[in-house]
């Protein structure tokens, strides 16, 4: 089988570390060769796996050492649960530096040490929240990711940043191979979650792969930095999981996203009852206006 | 060949047009002008100041060259740091000629490179840590410079560096001035706006540092501001100012120090050499220390006599009486330069292209030879510097703005002037022309060009330029058509 690259994307927060490593466990325990790039500054991509608080990450490495060339592939890839290669791009801490440089020279560094070995099946990157710039977009680059999955749920602000998130496909599916994969549902338990997200699926084209509804079981593995996969493998979430993997083996759904509108977004949310019709009256005014 | 009439002027800027797409087209012929000395405003003619479009040759710089390598890089007792990758730093180092007086690598630092070398980690990581720790060594190699300034590149701006919150903690540390400047190379269309924020960096970091000091001043401390001291131009130029009575209290920045600048706000008078780069902090210095400014030039004795003139009427007899004095004095040594040269270049005609003040300053030293000016522009100037070429320029002659490397060979080849005068980049393309060709940056070489001093070595090189006999060996012999015959003939 040929390699998959695929990203994972996402509002910040929606649980898009969490699900991956739990897909990645599932495909591993399927017998499936994996490999978790994450590429955020925070570096917790890979603690379920690892069993670990932060994984060293590549450009933590490349400053003690010198610069990225001194390094070996070995010093920065890790090997955890069911033989999963795990690679942190690392970063700065928040508010100095170019996190996005990071992430460019880290993905560059695997690519030219080989870590993209013929052995494997799938590589995963676990993307900070918004692609704020191009370093975040490097994943979907040329002969990079093919595949992205959004990571969103029934809440209005995870939908408005998974329709952004289909705008930047679309720029470089039409110059590549990239192309959204799915969207897959980390329930909020909001109403009718699963038909607004297949609803907005079905307008940009693509599908909703997965709808993984909310179980505490994630939390009570976690704090044990495990995946629910290692953590409970009899748990009926750990199931679920099981499904999203087995549904993204089998995936054919790869299409060049069709990104909606502001007001289709909100047309979509009236819909379903999650937003009010505007009301125009109201637009500029003061509590004190309102009241008088 | 006789000069152009307007309309052979205008026909020949549409002609050199042609060949642009429309777009571009419609945007360069903003830039290109035919002089008319009636024009009060140049914005009625010509537009300056504009990003220069993609795809030509244009000779501009950036705004790190502006701050850097025009306005700090020659105060010599301080250390201007190139904080970001070493290149920046280590191609244009040394390469101005702003000559100074001192140890280089004691007391002085004016030729060398001194950079914090960034690398992919400290762009991804950012680059505190390591410029503090660059200017702790600084302070510790180089005990005897008196500040730094931090003069970023490019990098600097696009990863957000506090640079300002380093500079306070290391001059808290240190107790001596360092400044920051946010020169970053993308700032602006070209380095004119490198030297607007170096000024606005030492308005806020400078001059502040001796405000309600004690200062014994006298009534004739005046500065001199906007002379980098090209070949030793500022100092040809302070004797002369000396020599009529005043106290030249500052260089700014040639052959200058940090205490000079930061006395300045002392002075009588600010008088300004080059307007375009050094203009902001006379203005500055007018609005808030109510000193006085002036813009003079010191090339050529008739400029210079006039200048001198002018700059002794803001003050007492003393100083009146002092500058007709100078002048008198270096009269003989004038006409014996002018009855030297003026036969060898009489009706001569140049063509400039230069930065900030020279296109239209040195218009009259040409003229003091008996040579005319019949094109200029400026690689950054604004239409404040426009306005001030007009009056300067003949009627008919060409005017062009960050003129493009196509443009400025089509305009020579048809004008044919007998020199040329612009930068290194220019040079081999003219000569190789068979047109002579002299820097007006670098002085090539040579200088200083300004006061009595420098006239007389002006003279020189325009003479020494345009009257060797290389030219007359352009063609190959064998590819002469007459002179074998005669040759023989002689023979």
């Amino acid at each position: 089988m040929a390699l998959r690259q695929c990203a994972i994307y996402g509002k910040g927060g929606i649980g898009k570390s969490t699900t991956t490593q739990n897909l990645v466990a599932a495909l591993a325990e399927a017998g499936k060769k994996v490999m978790i790039v994450g590429c955020d500054p925070k570096a917790d991509s890979t603690r379920l796996i690892l069993h670990a608080k932060a994984q060293n990450s590549v450009m933590e490495l490349a400053a003690e050492a010198g610069s990225v060339e001194d390094l070996e592939l070995e010093d920065v890839l890790s090997v955890g649960y069911g033989g999963i290669k795990c690679v942190e791009s690392g970063g700065p801490e928040p508010g100095v530096g170019c996190a996005g440089r990071g992430v460019i020279t880290a993905i560059n560094f695997l690519e030219e040490e080989g870590a993209y070995d013929d052995a494997l099946d799938f590589v995963f990157y676990d993307v900070l929240g918004d692609v704020v710039c191009g370093g975040f977009a490097m994943p979907i680059r040329e002969n990079k990711a093919q595949e992205i999955y959004i990571v969103c749920s029934g809440e209005m602000m995870a939908m408005y940043a998974a329709n952004n998130i289909a705008k930047g496909i679309v720029k470089y599916a039409n110059s590549g191979s990239v192309r959204l994969a799915g969207l897959i549902c980390n329930s909020r338990n909001t109403d009718r979650e699963d038909e607004l997200i297949m609803a907005l699926a079905a307008k940009l084209g693509s599908q909703m792969i997965h709808f993984i509804p909310r179980d505490n079981a994630v939390q009570h593995a976690e704090i044990r930095r495990m995946t629910v996969i290692e953590f409970d493998p009899t748990h009926k979430q750990a199931d679920e999981y099981r499904q999203l993997a087995k549904k993204i083996v089998e995936n054919k759904k790869f299409v060049i996203p069709t990104p909606i509108t502001m007001d289709e977004l909100e047309e979509l949310l009236m819909e379903f009852g999650i937003m009010e019709a505007e009301d125009t009256s109201i637009i500029g005014k003061k509590a004190a206006e309102v009241a008088a | 060949m006789s000069a152009l009439t307007r309309e052979e002027t205008q026909a020949l800027i549409q002609e050199v047009l042609e060949v642009y797409p429309e777009k571009a087209k419609k945007d360069r012929e903003k830039h290109l002008a035919v002089n008319d000395q009636s024009i009060e405003q140049s914005k009625k003619c010509i537009t300056s100041n504009r990003k220069s479009l993609p795809g030509v040759m244009t000779i501009r710089g950036c705004a790190y060259a502006g701050s850097k390598g025009v306005v700090w890089g020659p105060i010599k007792d301080m250390i201007h740091i190139s904080h970001g990758p070493v290149g920046c730093g280590q191609y244009s180092r040394a390469g101005r000629r702003n000559y100074y007086v001192g140890t280089t690598g004691v007391n002085t630092f004016g030729t060398m490179n001194f950079t914090s070398d960034f690398q992919e980690k400290d762009i991804v990581f950012g680059g505190d840590k390591k410029l503090a720790k660059v200017m702790t060594e600084i302070d510790a190699l180089f005990p005897l410079n008196k500040g730094i300034s931090i003069q970023s590149e490019c990098p600097i701006g696009l990863i957000g560096d506090d640079i300002e919150a380093v500079a306070k903690k290391t001059a808290a540390e240190t107790g001596k001035v360092v400044v920051p400047v946010r020169c970053e190379g993308f700032r602006g269309v070209s380095q004119s706006l490198g030297h607007h924020i170096a000024n606005d960096a030492i308005r806020d970091w400078v001059l502040p540092r001796r405000d309600g000091k004690a200062h014994e001043s006298t009534p004739y401390d005046v500065a001199v501001i906007g002379d980098y001291n090209i070949g030793g131009d500022a100092w040809s130029s302070r004797i002369l100012l000396e020599e009529m009575g005043l106290r030249v209290v500052a260089q700014w920045s040639g052959d200058g120090t940090i205490a000079e600048m930061e006395k300045t706000p002392y002075v009588k008078m600010n008088l300004i050499h080059c307007y375009r780069s050094m203009n902001y902090i006379a203005r500055h210095m007018e609005e808030k220390y109510s000193i006085p400014w002036m813009e003079y030039n010191f090339f050529g004795p008739t400029k210079v006599a006039e200048s001198l003139r002018a700059i002794a009427a803001h003050f007492d007899d003393k100083i009146k009486e002092g500058a007709e004095r100078v002048i008198a004095k270096y009269k003989a040594m004038m006409d014996e330069i002018i009855a030297k040269y003026k036969p060898r270049l009489e009706g001569k005609r140049v063509m400039l292209y230069v930065g900030g003040l020279r296109p239209r300053h040195v218009i009259g030293a040409y003229e003091d030879l008996g040579m005319e000016v019949v094109g200029t522009g400026y690689e950054f100037g604004h239409n404040d510097d426009y306005d001030r070429t007009i009056k300067d320029m003949g009627n008919a002659t060409l005017i062009y703005d960050d003129v493009t490397g196509f443009e400025f060979e089509e305009f020579v080849k048809r004008v044919k002037p007998d020199l040329v005068g612009s930068g290194i980049k220019e040079k081999f393309i003219f000569q190789k022309m068979g047109v002579p060709f002299r820097q007006m940056h670098s002085w090539d070489y040579s200088g200083p060009y300004h006061g009595y001093d420098g006239f007389a070595i002006f003279a020189r090189d325009m003479d020494m330029t345009l009257n060797n006999p290389c030219w007359g060996k352009m063609q190959a012999p064998w590819l002469k058509k007459d002179e074998p015959v005669a040759e023989k003939a002689a023979a």
